[in-house]
């Protein structure tokens, strides 16, 4: 992104954007209108779809939220904070809001300590690195779905392979194993589990990147100096790593605030709204259940979420630019 | 690493011993796949049985049953057609955009390139409530339709983005010179530009296509009856026959929808790790 050196706004794009009438001015003019008009046209397709595909619902998605919109209705009749009022009445809807954080939370924390402690593996060459990475990336590149009925299978309440293991090492009790979607708690870590070893492998290959980005000449010099493995590499390496930790770690909220397949496939959101989150209470009271106002208010709550990623995320790309 | 050789092969075992466990753990689900998909059914369902190993003769039958039985192939057909379309859509859509970005819009071109980035952020959950409507209204619902038209609003930001960076290294002199020998801007962009950025727009072909199959929730809200699906929804949602897993079939179809993208991503991995990165890495 380290396009144009001459000016740097403070501010993200929107505000860059509201400057360009005095840059295009600033520009020889022939130049600019050859150039704009074909630019435009070129562009065109792009936004208008965009607009059209994310723009308009984004819209109707609010508009829904603050009406009385149903299945099969017509008309709209504004509702003001109505839906929103109901829904924060509703122990469902408590329970999914508190679930999406603890969700989001704890497998993020999962993803970043055991990517970082992985990337750190695997970041010089040995042999055998390109099977190993084939292996690890599994989880990230089956589709998500596909990859949580695997562990419903695994996790199955008469024939999981886990309980096999734990009742062989006489761990549990062979007449009440453990119901690991059946329960309220122990569902709540699966599903947090499963998200983890799903983002894993999307967490390290971003790490990796930024380590080889590390000039080896800095820990190595450090050893040289005296300093040990273990401090090198939390004093040295790891710091340096800070930067593409963030990156990571925001792409991973939000692919797990979002998401609702492995909630969905494992738990439907059960037992007894245990394991409900956000989007997951969204599309049951939405899609299935036919209250699209209230579908559209639950999914709403994921907005300030988005907006604080989406200003780091610009901050990120600004400091990029500017160094 | 300069260190002395014994905390050399300190370090060593221990990156080892970290990898194993780790190849383990994310593989694990894999190798459990591919082991139910040949175990015979009384095999499956014994406890007394070592779940890890065949305890009798391998068998077809989940295999045959999966493609002979079932929709999975029509499935598999539906995903690779939403694929297709879906690529032509978002090429269509981004390299014009992405190098109109790059060299016509002057400077606000690469902030307004990440204002498209955002609009990736945006999850469909979100948008399917309103989309579900809007998917209705055209006629579009219960068909595959539905999904080519909605699936590029997530495919293209991403790949208008991509597309950026591979613009970017191309010299401006390279168009310029073709510019004075008579191309026009858009002549030069066509047949210069696009035949040069072949491997980038491999990359997005490979980067849409493996997004297509990954999507989960557009077409478990658009389309609700069974043979229209996608193979991504149909096999968790449709293989499962009331409350009865076949998991033979079942974890048959897993492996076979899994691992071809897994090899194909592989090859491209690179790419798509500079695409997320943000500027963040150099």
């Amino acid at each position: 992104m380290a396009v144009n050196t001459a000016r740097k706004p403070r501010m993200g794009p929107e505000i860059a954007i509201a400057q360009v009438p005095t840059e295009v001015v600033a520009f020889p003019v022939a130049r600019s209108r050859h150039f704009n008009w074909l630019g435009v046209a070129m562009l065109a397709p792009a936004v208008l779809y965009i607009v059209a595909i994310i723009g308009v619902p984004l819209v109707l998605a609010f508009l829904y939220a603050f009406g009385n919109v149903r299945v099969g209705s017509v008309g709209y009749q504004f509702v003001g904070l109505e839906n929103f009022r109901s829904i924060l009445q509703s122990p469902a809807f408590r329970q999914a809001l508190a679930n999406s954080f603890l969700f989001t939370i704890c497998s993020q924390i999962l993803v970043i300590v055991g990517s970082t402690i992985l990337a750190l593996a695997l970041k010089d060459k040995f042999r055998g690195r390109g099977f190993i990475r084939f292996l690890i990336l599994l989880p990230w590149v089956a589709p998500i779905s596909v990859g949580a009925i695997g562990w419903k299978w695994i996790l199955d309440s008469l024939y999981s392979v886990i309980n096999w293991v734990l009742i062989a090492m006489h761990l549990v009790n062979p007449f009440t194993p453990p119901m690991w979607l059946g329960e309220s708690s122990l569902a709540m870590i699966s599903v947090i589990l499963v998200q983890a070893w799903r983002l894993l492998p999307f967490s390290t290959v971003i790490l990796l990147a930024g380590l080889s980005a590390i000039p080896k000449e800095i820990p190595e010099a450090a050893e040289v100096d005296g300093a040990g493995f273990w401090r090198t590499m939390f004093q040295i390496t790891i710091p340096m790593m800070v930067p593409i930790i963030n990156v990571a770690v925001l792409f991973g909220v939000i692919f797990s605030f979002t998401d609702m397949t492995v909630v969905y496939i494992l738990t439907r959101g059960g037992p007894y709204d245990a394991t409900q989150v956000l989007p997951s209470l969204a599309f049951f009271t939405g899609v299935l259940g036919n209250d699209l106002a209230a579908g559209a208010a639950i999914s709403l709550f994921l907005v300030p979420v988005l907006v604080v990623v989406a200003i780091l995320m610009l901050r990120m790309a600004q400091r990029a630019e500017v160094t | 690493m300069l260190a002395s050789p014994t905390r050399n092969w300190g370090a060593t075992s221990l990156r080892a011993a970290t990898v194993v466990v780790f190849s383990v753990l994310l593989a694990f689900p894999f190798y459990w796949m591919l082991i139910t998909t040949f175990k015979k059914t009384q095999d499956l369902y014994n406890l007394d049985n070592n779940p890890f190993i065949f305890n009798m003769k391998p068998t077809l039958t989940h295999l045959k049953y999966l493609i002979d039985q079932t929709d999975f192939v029509r499935w598999g057909l539906n995903t690779l057609t939403v694929g297709i379309l879906v690529t032509i859509i978002t090429l269509l859509l981004a390299l014009p955009a992405a190098y109109a970005l790059t060299r016509l819009t002057g400077r606000w071109g690469p902030r307004l390139g990440v204002g498209i980035f955002l609009t990736y952020l945006v999850p469909p959950t979100l948008l399917f409530i309103p989309l579900s409507r809007i998917v209705a209204n055209l006629g579009l619902q219960n068909t595959i339709w539905s999904l080519v038209v909605t699936y590029p609003s997530f495919t293209a930001p991403f790949s208008i983005w991509l597309l950026m960076g591979f613009f970017k290294t191309i010299p401006r002199d390279l168009e310029d010179a073709a510019m004075v020998d008579g191309l026009t801007r858009f002549g030069a962009f066509l047949k210069l530009v696009v035949p040069i950025s072949i491997s980038g727009i491999l990359t997005v072909v490979i980067f849409t296509f493996t997004l297509v199959t990954q999507e989960f929730v557009y077409a478990l809200t658009f389309i609700s009856g069974d043979k229209n699906q996608v193979v991504q929804v149909g096999v968790p949602i449709f293989l499962v026959r009331g409350d009865v897993y076949y998991w033979g079939s079942l974890m048959a179809a897993c492996l076979i929808t899994s691992v071809p993208i897994a090899i194909v991503y592989n090859l491209f991995l690179d790419r798509f790790v500079a695409g997320f990165t943000v500027g963040a890495v150099k």
